[in-house]
């Protein structure tokens, strides 16, 4: 019985305009309905063909009231002329009365969830109805079992049903960790991410022994068991337990572990090169001024850009040393140094850096600057750039030589873009520039090959149309 | 090499829950004169369960009162008493009766210092037995302390200690409001070297009966001496129990629960009250209220079947928290 008024509550059925056995289309009136107000056609909200007819003519029943199942090309059973009570405020024609998606959902809730034979379900919550609509006992199960939240998965099945391919998707993408709180507690004072843990508790939850575990693993990243992404290396954090008054001095501890293995171990050699950004910055300005603010790009995605591509063209530069090796992924994970407001920074990567879109990558820059500052990264971002950048032109200073992120061979440092005085072509000319430098690890290759690299990056720079 | 013999003292100091409970009952019938016992059968029978042995001799009736069978009437008694100024020492035969007084207990004692604007006090302290595991059937088993232990007004005392048998009477007659002591049937044979109380010994408190670092077992009254068996067996799998003793159950001391859970990350209740919105439920919700950020594990019950108290002895059995289940919840924590 759909809700042909926002005061309705209940309604009589005058007559049926089919019977059992009638095929059906979307749109077809398929009984008349008298309300307080006047008697009105009810459609029908999906083609099918008529099962059976629930409620007999003379009966009044209230809002909710399944009135008849209708056959869904034999496979399906799915109850027509109910609706989502309450919810279509104000429809008082019968075109509107049934059309919309939830309210064949809503039919089919009272069906499935057998909890309402649907008298009276006025009050069934929503929620519930929209989630038991569009999924089948199975998917429920796989959904329980894999803790999806259903009303947060978007069906890709016949009238938005979710499918148990979407709830397969949607656990692996939800990112929903299953982790104690006191695990949650531990990874915060630790520094942990909680992402990229294995579990070992009851469905692979994850306690505090795992997040320790991963905190004082070995401080030296494991091997990647292949170049793929995925199996790049853990962020390596201090052995020593951190001091408990938390999060900032235990990154401090961890940062200043890192810098000292990096200085350590990593042969460093420094080159530097400024670039004319004319180019650049010219193509960013067309492109902004034909897109909305929020949209618009800052020069840093431009570099970002240019690094991440010319890591791909001159590979020395990607990945990681790793046992007196050079392992380099196929994919350009650019790392982007952020520094947080408390103190210290993290160094997330932007995931295949080399092939997004310049929009893209400004979208994706700027979420994961947002979600570093409020510590809501990813394990994966934490765990796997194969090469980082460091752009601290927004501070000031021209140049930057940055200390590399082991196991990463190279760290390409911007500085502030400034206008500059330039000879182009013969000319003198005042045009922005930056100075980018490159720390290269010796031991993965020479200064020659880091020199194509900033050359890569110059190049690339100047023809921003094809970045 | 022989073991050393015992002192002289030491045999002496070797005693039982029922006899420190007698013990109690004699030294605050010596101290105050305005105690008196009342109960059925306490006088020249000793008492159901022998508590009161030997004292209708050695006080008289006037102040060892055997009473009607009537739990309202003689409660409600007992009530009226403390109201005038007596400090009585109510015993009801089970739990399981004392539902007949529950009006007393609820409506009366616990109620009318708030009714009267603080003018009457009910100063009384009314003990009863609780439990199973004596082949005593549905109608004199069950474990509804938790249902004591939600009534605003009342304190409610769980011993499980022979040192709380002896030692906690005199703080709860002590006390200007009711106080409810339950005695788990199964203790009163218990035995052990009589042992004198801290000098901070109080009645609010909870007690770590034994120190671990792995799992929290909070327990009260009879189901300690399981809970402190299972933990031995633990420990002998390298799981150290933290085993927490209620001992008050209201208040409940939620410092402790959470202190003790800070410590070990994971708790098992044991409670021989049912499940369902049992005093386990309470603890529990008290711990995610208190400690949830400690928590590594969800919180274990190990509780009573959700059954009347069956009559056979197997069944019975089978009805109540055992130690294998108290361990079987332990191992699931730690997993």
């Amino acid at each position: 019985m759909p809700s042909l008024g926002a005061d309705m509550t209940e309604g009589s059925l005058v007559e049926w305009l089919v019977q059992p056995g009638d095929t059906v289309v979307k749109g077809q009136a398929v009984a008349v309905v008298d309300t307080a107000k006047s008697a009105i056609e009810v459609e029908c909200f999906e083609d099918g063909a008529i099962q059976e007819l629930l409620v007999e003519p003379g009966t009044t029943v209230p809002v909710g009231t399944v009135l008849a199942v209708l056959a869904d090309g034999g496979r399906t059973d799915a109850p027509a002329g109910a609706t989502d009570t309450g919810e279509t405020a104000e429809t008082t024609n019968t075109a509107e009365a049934g059309k919309t998606v939830e309210t064949i959902k809503a039919a089919e809730a009272a069906k499935a969830t057998d909890s309402t034979k649907a008298t009276g379900a006025a009050d069934t919550a929503k929620t519930t109805e929209r989630t038991a609509a569009r999924t089948t006992p199975l998917v429920r199960r796989l959904a329980h079992d894999r803790h999806v939240d259903l009303d947060s998965v978007r069906g890709s099945g016949k009238a938005g049903r979710v499918t148990r391919a979407d709830v397969e998707a949607a656990s692996r993408d939800s990112g929903r960790i299953r982790a104690t709180p006191y695990a949650r507690r531990t990874a915060s004072e630790l520094g942990v991410d909680l992402r990229g843990i294995d579990g070992t508790g009851t469905d692979g939850t994850i306690r505090a022994r795992d997040v320790r575990a991963a905190a004082s693993g070995p401080t030296t990243p494991a091997r990647p068991a292949s170049p793929a992404p995925a199996a790049a290396p853990r962020p390596a954090v201090s052995p020593e337990p951190p001091a408990p008054d938390g999060h900032a001095q235990a990154r401090r501890q961890a940062i200043a572990h890192l810098m000292s293995k990096s200085k350590h171990e990593i042969p460093h050699y420094y080159l530097s090169t400024t670039i004319d950004l004319a180019a650049a910055v010219a193509w960013m300005r067309e492109h902004n001024r034909a897109v909305p603010v929020a949209e618009r790009l800052v020069p840093a995605a431009l570099l970002l850009k240019a690094a991440a591509v010319a890591a791909r063209k001159v590979p020395e530069m990607n990945g990681f040393w790793i046992d007196g090796g050079h392992v380099r992924p196929a994919a350009v994970h650019l790392g982007v140094a952020v520094s947080l407001r408390e103190g210290g920074l993290v160094a997330p990567a932007l995931h295949d850096a080399d092939t997004l879109s310049l929009p893209a990558l400004m979208a994706g820059l700027r979420d994961l600057v947002r979600r570093a500052r409020t510590g809501r990264l990813r394990a994966s971002e934490t765990a796997d750039p194969t090469i980082t950048v460091t752009d601290l032109g927004d501070q000031g200073v021209e140049a930057v030589f940055g200390v590399i992120y082991p196991p990463q061979v190279a760290l390409v440092g911007y500085g502030r873009v400034l206008d500059r005085p330039v000879a182009v072509d013969g000319l003198l000319g005042v045009r922005p520039c930056v100075t980018a430098t490159l720390s290269a690890d010796h031991r993965a290759g020479d200064g020659a090959v880091g020199a194509r690299y900033l050359a890569t990056v110059d190049r690339l720079l100047h023809h921003p149309e094809d970045l | 090499m022989a073991a050393p013999a015992r002192t002289p003292e030491q045999e002496t100091a070797r005693t039982s829950f029922r006899d420190e409970l007698r013990a109690a009952i004699r030294e605050a019938l010596r101290a105050d004169e305005r105690v008196f016992l009342m109960g059925e059968d306490v006088g020249s029978y000793g008492g159901a369960f022998g508590v009161s042995l030997g004292l209708l001799e050695e006080f008289g009736p006037e102040r060892i009162r055997d009473t009607p069978l009537s739990e309202s009437g003689f409660v409600g008694a007992g009530i009226g008493a403390a109201i005038a100024g007596m400090r009585p020492i109510v015993e009801i035969m089970t739990i399981n009766f004392s539902l007949l007084a529950l009006d007393q207990i609820l409506n009366n004692a616990a109620t009318l210092l708030h009714m009267s604007g603080g003018q009457v006090g009910v100063p009384v302290v009314i003990r009863m037995t609780t439990g199973a595991g004596r082949q005593l059937a549905a109608q004199h088993s069950h474990s509804l302390e938790g249902w004591y232990a939600g009534i605003p007004g009342i304190r409610v005392l769980s011993p499980g200690t022979l040192q709380d048998a002896r030692h906690m009477l005199a703080p709860a007659l002590a006390d200007p409001d009711p106080v409810v002591i339950f005695e788990h049937g199964s203790l009163y044979n218990a035995t052990g070297p009589a042992v004198p109380p801290p000098a901070s010994y109080d009645i609010v408190s909870a007690a770590v009966r034994r120190a671990g670092n792995d799992v929290s077992l909070i327990c009260h009254g009879g189901s300690l001496p399981k809970v402190l068996a299972a933990a031995d067996a633990l420990a002998a799998e390298g799981i150290s129990a933290d085993v927490v003793d209620l001992r008050s159950l209201r208040p409940l001391d939620g410092a402790t629960i959470a202190g003790s859970v800070a410590r070990t990350h994971r708790a098992v209740v044991v409670d021989e009250g049912w499940r369902t919105g049992g005093l386990s439920a309470e603890i529990a919700a008290q711990i995610a209220e208190l400690a949830f950020y400690e928590l590594d594990a969800p919180v274990e019950r190990v509780c009573g079947a959700e059954v009347p108290v069956p009559y056979p002895k197997h069944l019975e059995d089978a009805a109540l928290p055992a130690i294998v289940d108290i361990m079987a919840a332990a191992r699931r924590t730690v997993g």
